[in-house]
C-alpha cells in the first residue's frame, strides 16, 4: 500500500505529500526520539505526537515512508517547509495513536 | 575575580517527588555545609518557594537566584533562571497560565508545599506539577528574554527528560548558551558528541532529597565589586547569556 493510498482512509489527512507513491512497510509508534531512531524501520509508517523539528530528522534518518501526527497534531509552517524541502510525507490523524493503527492494521495486512 | 561555587539546579518540597525535608531553610542551610556559595531554586513549573528560599539563604550566606525547572510540552526539562525575586514571580505567573492542569494526588507525588521564610507551611499547589505544560521548546528561549532570563536544557546527560534522549539529538533550533550535565565527568564526550564547543556546560545536582547535595561542586568567575547580592545575581546571569 502506498501513502497516496493510505490517505483514502477516513480521519487521516495530507501535511506534506512529497512522494505519494512510497510504499508502506510496517508500522512504528513511539514519541521519544532517541528510541525512535534506532528501533523505526525503513518504509514503516512512523505514529507519533512529537510535533519539534528533529522528528524531521529522525524521519530522514530512519528512511520512513511517513510520519503520521496523531490525536490531530500538525506541524508549524516552518517546519512543513522544512518537511517538503526534505521530501518527507507528513500525515495528521484526527485518532489517537492505537486508534490510527488499528485503521492501518486493517489496510496493510 | 573570584570563584563562586554554584548549585543552580535544587528542589524544594513544592517539587511532586522531592522530600518534605526539602524546606527553603533546610536546602540553603544543607548547601552552606557543602560550601556552595550560589544557589537556584528550581521547582518543577513553579517558583513560589522562591520568595521564602531568597530569605533563608540569607540567612545562610548564600547567594540566592530564582528559578524554575520548566518542563516543555515535548516533555523536556530546561533549567529557567532570572535575576531577581520579581522577575522570577512574574514569569512563574506567566507558567501558571500555561499549565495543564490535572490534580495532584499527594499520596503518589507529594504534598506540594508551599512555605514561609520559616519553613511553616502557607499553602499546598493543588495541581501537579510534574506534567508538560503547552510551552514548546522552540519557545523559550523568546519567553524568559523580557524577564531577564535565561534558560537552558536540564541534564542532557540523563534518559528522563533530558533533551536528547527525548529529541534524538541536541536540536540546532532554538540557541541555548548553556547546558545542564547531572554528571561532570560525561562533559568531554557530550561536548564532542553533541557539538557543543558554543555553549557553557553547568554541572548541577538536581538534588530532590538532602542527601543528594554534592560535597564537590562546580565554580564560575563572577567579577562581584562593590559586593552585593544582586550585583552577583546579575554578573551570573550575564555570564550565563
Amino acid at each position: 500500500m502506498t501513502v497516496h493510498e493510505l490517505l483514502q482512509l477516513p480521519d487521516l489527512t495530507a501535511l506534506c505529500l512529497e512522494d505519494g507513491e512510497r510504499e508502506i512497510d510496517g508500522v512504528y509508534i513511539g514519541d521519544l526520539l532517541s528510541w525512535v531512531m534506532g528501533r523505526a524501520q525503513s518504509g514503516n509508517a512512523w505514529i507519533t505526537i512529537m510535533s519539534n523539528i528533529n522528528v524531521l530528522a529522525v524521519a530522514s534518518l530512519a528512511d520512513v515512508s511517513c510520519v503520521i501526527l496523531a490525536e490531530g497534531v500538525t506541524l508549524s509552517e516552518e517546519l512543513l517547509t522544512a518537511a517538503k524541502e526534505k521530501g518527507i510525507n507528513v500525515l495528521s490523524s484526527s485518532k489517537p495513536a492505537y486508534e490510527t493503527a488499528r485503521l492501518l492494521f486493517g489496510s496493510l495486512s | 575575580m573570584k570563584r563562586y561555587t554554584y548549585d543552580f539546579h535544587v528542589h524544594s518540597c513544592l517539587s511532586p517527588c522531592a522530600d518534605n525535608d526539602n524546606t527553603p531553610n533546610n536546602i540553603a542551610g544543607m548547601a552552606s555545609l557543602c560550601g556552595i556559595e550560589i544557589m537556584a531554586l528550581t521547582d518543577h513549573n513553579t517558583s513560589k518557594n522562591c520568595p521564602a528560599f531568597f530569605e533563608a539563604a540569607r540567612r545562610y550566606g548564600i547567594v540566592p537566584v530564582g528559578g524554575m525547572e520548566l518542563t516543555t510540552s515535548e516533555d523536556v526539562h530546561v533549567i529557567c533562571l532570572f535575576d531577581s525575586l520579581e522577575a522570577t514571580m512574574a514569569f512563574d505567573q506567566l507558567v501558571d497560565s500555561r499549565r495543564i492542569k490535572i490534580k495532584n494526588r499527594p499520596e503518589i507525588f507529594g504534598d506540594q508545599l508551599i512555605l514561609n521564610g520559616e519553613d511553616e507551611p502557607i499553602g499546598t499547589e493543588e495541581d501537579l506539577l510534574i506534567n508538560a505544560t503547552s510551552i514548546s521548546l522552540e519557545e523559550v528561549p523568546a519567553l524568559v528574554q523580557p524577564f531577564g532570563g535565561v534558560a537552558y536544557p536540564a541534564h542532557i546527560d540523563r534518559e528522563a527528560n533530558g533533551i536528547i534522549a527525548v529529541l534524538g539529538d541536541f536540536p540546532k533550533t532554538p540557541f541555548f548558551s548553556c547546558v545542564e550535565l547531572h554528571d561532570a565527568e560525561s562533559t568531554a564526550a557530550y561536548t564532542a558528541q553533541y557539538h557543543l564547543q558554543d555553549k557553557k556546560i553547568l554541572v548541577s545536582s538536581d538534588a530532590h532529597r538532602l542527601t543528594d547535595f554534592r560535597d564537590e561542586n562546580d565554580t564560575l568567575p563572577v567579577d562581584d565589586e562593590p559586593y552585593s547580592s544582586a550585583l552577583v545575581r546579575r554578573r551570573v546571569l550575564d555570564f550565563l547569556r
